[in-house]
Formats: C-alpha cells, sequence, structure tokens
C-alpha cells in the first residue's frame, strides 16, 4: 500500500471558499456597501472598496469558524450535513485555521486602509459572531438569534464610519434596524425547520417557547421595526424617499407578520406558506430598505 | 476506506487548483496593497 493512498485528498479551494457562507455574505456586503454609500462624505474608491472587502473578508472568517465549531451540530441537520466539514472533505483544524487567517487579515487591512475605529468595530463585530453567538448563546438560551443578530447588524455601521469616521445616531440607527429585524427573519425560517433544530439540541425559539409564543414574537418585533425603519426619517437622517420606502416596506412586513404571527399550525401537512412567504420577504425587505436608504442621499447630492 | 486507485492524480489536481487560486490571490493582495498606498498617498 503505497502512503498517499493512506492520507486523505486536501480540501479544495471551493470548500474553503464553502465555508465562507457565500449566500449570507451577499447581503452582509450589501448592507456594508449601502452604509458606505450613503454616509455623508466622499471616500477614495480605493479604500471604499477595501472597507466593503473587508467586511466579506471578515464575515467569511466568522462564518469559517462557526462551521468549525458546529461541525458536529451540522452533521446532524439536513440542511448543513453537506457542509465541508460534516461531508468529510475538509479537516476541522483547516477551517479554524483559515478562519483565523481570514479575520485577522480583514481587520489589519482594514485598520491600514480605512482607519482603526472602523477595524475595531469590524473585530467586535467578528468577535461577536464567533465566540458570543456561536460558541456561548446559541446553545445555551433561546434568545440567541435576539442577541447574536447583532453581528449580522454591524455591516452597515462599519461602511458608514469607513466614510465619516465618527459613530453617530445614523449608524447607531441602521444597526438597530438590522438587529430588530432578525428574529422575525430567521424565526420564520426556524419555523419551518424546526424539527432539524429540535434534533440537534439547538434551543431556538420554536423548540423552547413553542410555536405560539415565537409567532406572537415575530409579531411583536415586526411591530417593533415598522417606527424604527422610519426613524433615520424622522432625525433628519434621511429624505422622505427612504421614509416613505421604510413605512410602505414594513408595512407589508407587519402585514405578512400578521398572518403568521395569528395563525397555528393546521397539522402534520400544514406547507407552512405563511412563513414561507415572511422569510423570503424579510430578505427582499431588507435589500429594497437600504437600496432605499442609498437612492434617497443619491437623490439628495444631486439635489 | 482507501481513497480510490486514481487518488494520486486527483490529489495533484486539487493541490496544482489550491496552488493556482493562492497565487492569484497573493497577487491581488500585492495590488492592492499598492492601491491602498496611492490612495493613502493623495
Amino acid at each position: 500500500m503505497s502512503q498517499t493512498a493512506t492520507i486523505p485528498l486536501p480540501a479544495d479551494w471551493r470548500d474553503f471558499f464553502a465555508l465562507t457562507k457565500p449566500r449570507v455574505m451577499s447581503l452582509v456586503i450589501f448592507t456594508g456597501l449601502c452604509g458606505l454609500l450613503a454616509a455623508p462624505g466622499a471616500i477614495n474608491p480605493v479604500l471604499g472598496f477595501t472597507a466593503i472587502l473587508c467586511i466579506a473578508l471578515g464575515a467569511g472568517g466568522a462564518a469559517a469558524l462557526n462551521q468549525w465549531w458546529e461541525a458536529d451540530i451540522d452533521a446532524g441537520m439536513k440542511r448543513t450535513r453537506a457542509r465541508p466539514i460534516p461531508a468529510g472533505r475538509m479537516d476541522r483544524s483547516a477551517a479554524r485555521d483559515f478562519g483565523v487567517a481570514l479575520s485577522v487579515a480583514s481587520v489589519l487591512l482594514m485598520g491600514l486602509a480605512n482607519g482603526w475605529l472602523a477595524a475595531s468595530i469590524l473585530a467586535i463585530s467578528i468577535f461577536y459572531y464567533a465566540v458570543i453567538y456561536t460558541i456561548w448563546l446559541k446553545p445555551r438560551t433561546p434568545q440567541n438569534i435576539v442577541i447574536g443578530g447583532g453581528a449580522g447588524a454591524f455591516p452597515p455601521m462599519i461602511g458608514w464610519v469607513a466614510v465619516t469616521g465618527d459613530i453617530t445616531a445614523m449608524p447607531v440607527l441602521l444597526f438597530a434596524i438590522i438587529f430588530m429585524w432578525t428574529p422575525p427573519h430567521f424565526w420564520a425560517l426556524a419555523l419551518f425547520v424546526q424539527s432539524d433544530y429540535a434534533k440537534v439540541g439547538i434551543p431556538m425559539m420554536p423548540v423552547v417557547a413553542g410555536e405560539t409564543s415565537t409567532r406572537r414574537q415575530i409579531l411583536v418585533y415586526a411591530l417593533l421595526l415598522l417606527p424604527l425603519s422610519a426613524a433615520p426619517w424622522w432625525i433628519g437622517g434621511t429624505g422622505a424617499i427612504y421614509g416613505v420606502s421604510a413605512l410602505a416596506l414594513s408595512s407589508l412586513f407587519v402585514a405578512l407578520s400578521f398572518r403568521v404571527g395569528l395563525r397555528q399550525r393546521t397539522g402534520p401537512d400544514d406547507t407552512m406558506k405563511p412563513e414561507k412567504q415572511l422569510f423570503g420577504y424579510s430578505v427582499l425587505y431588507l435589500f429594497a430598505l437600504f437600496a432605499a436608504l442609498v437612492a434617497d442621499r443619491w437623490l439628495l447630492v444631486q439635489g | 476506506m482507501n481513497p480510490p486507485p486514481d487518488a494520486d492524480s486527483e490529489r495533484k489536481r486539487i493541490q496544482r487548483s489550491r496552488s493556482i487560486v493562492m497565487a492569484l490571490l497573493l497577487a491581488a493582495f500585492v495590488v492592492l496593497v499598492y492601491a491602498i498606498s496611492i490612495a493613502k498617498m493623495t
């Protein structure tokens, strides 16, 4: 038997790419870019590109660390068992090293290019997702999504701070909007993949508090999101284009949440269509809301 | 379970593609740092 026959194959570069969760990253890049484009002031295009690249690299590094830590959990869920580590295509330590390298590189590069305030917030966001959410909260409390959702709320704030160099009410509000959007977005998904989370012992809200409570909480967060999403307009940070768009988009979000919040599963054959519609719309909502933010800013600048 | 008989060629293919991707990333990194340096000077 040759020596090479007993050594496992090295991981393909595509598997390293998959570790960064490219689909999640697209939303992170988009919100980070919108924060950067909507901020008052100008940024050199190279430095702007670097800021977005670093946000993407940081998110990718945090995602890799998440998959390194959760390899056993991923192996037990249908949705995640084809990921590189549970599928046996990659060694766990390789994912850990890759995640650490990406995270450190992204923070250092952002510090050198965009300043250390933006880099510090990026470092906090990586730590928040990889340690506070993944390692600490997710396996311990059904409020994991509420608090951990903060990790996904950092990108527009980082993009904004990369331009302005300071933290004002607007980037904090952008953070708060995504923070408030995350629970109804994720719990809508958790309602129709509930059995998977229950199987691997993750205390998701539908598993611990039950479906009825989860549905009510989805509705509460959606109702809170409605005024919050319009707050940038009310404090004078944006114009009416954003304000009216935010109110219209959030009203539809509330309407879809009412359908989810006030119904019960009809039985094992329930297709969970309202929950799937709310989840699909929630993704579209965030894209549209931040696109409106940028459009509002650009139209204001152009007079 | 042992890898299939053609594992050696598969190993070489993976290593080759990883090397190419790594070379491209390093080249892109050098260009980016150069561009950042110019941007910071202006």
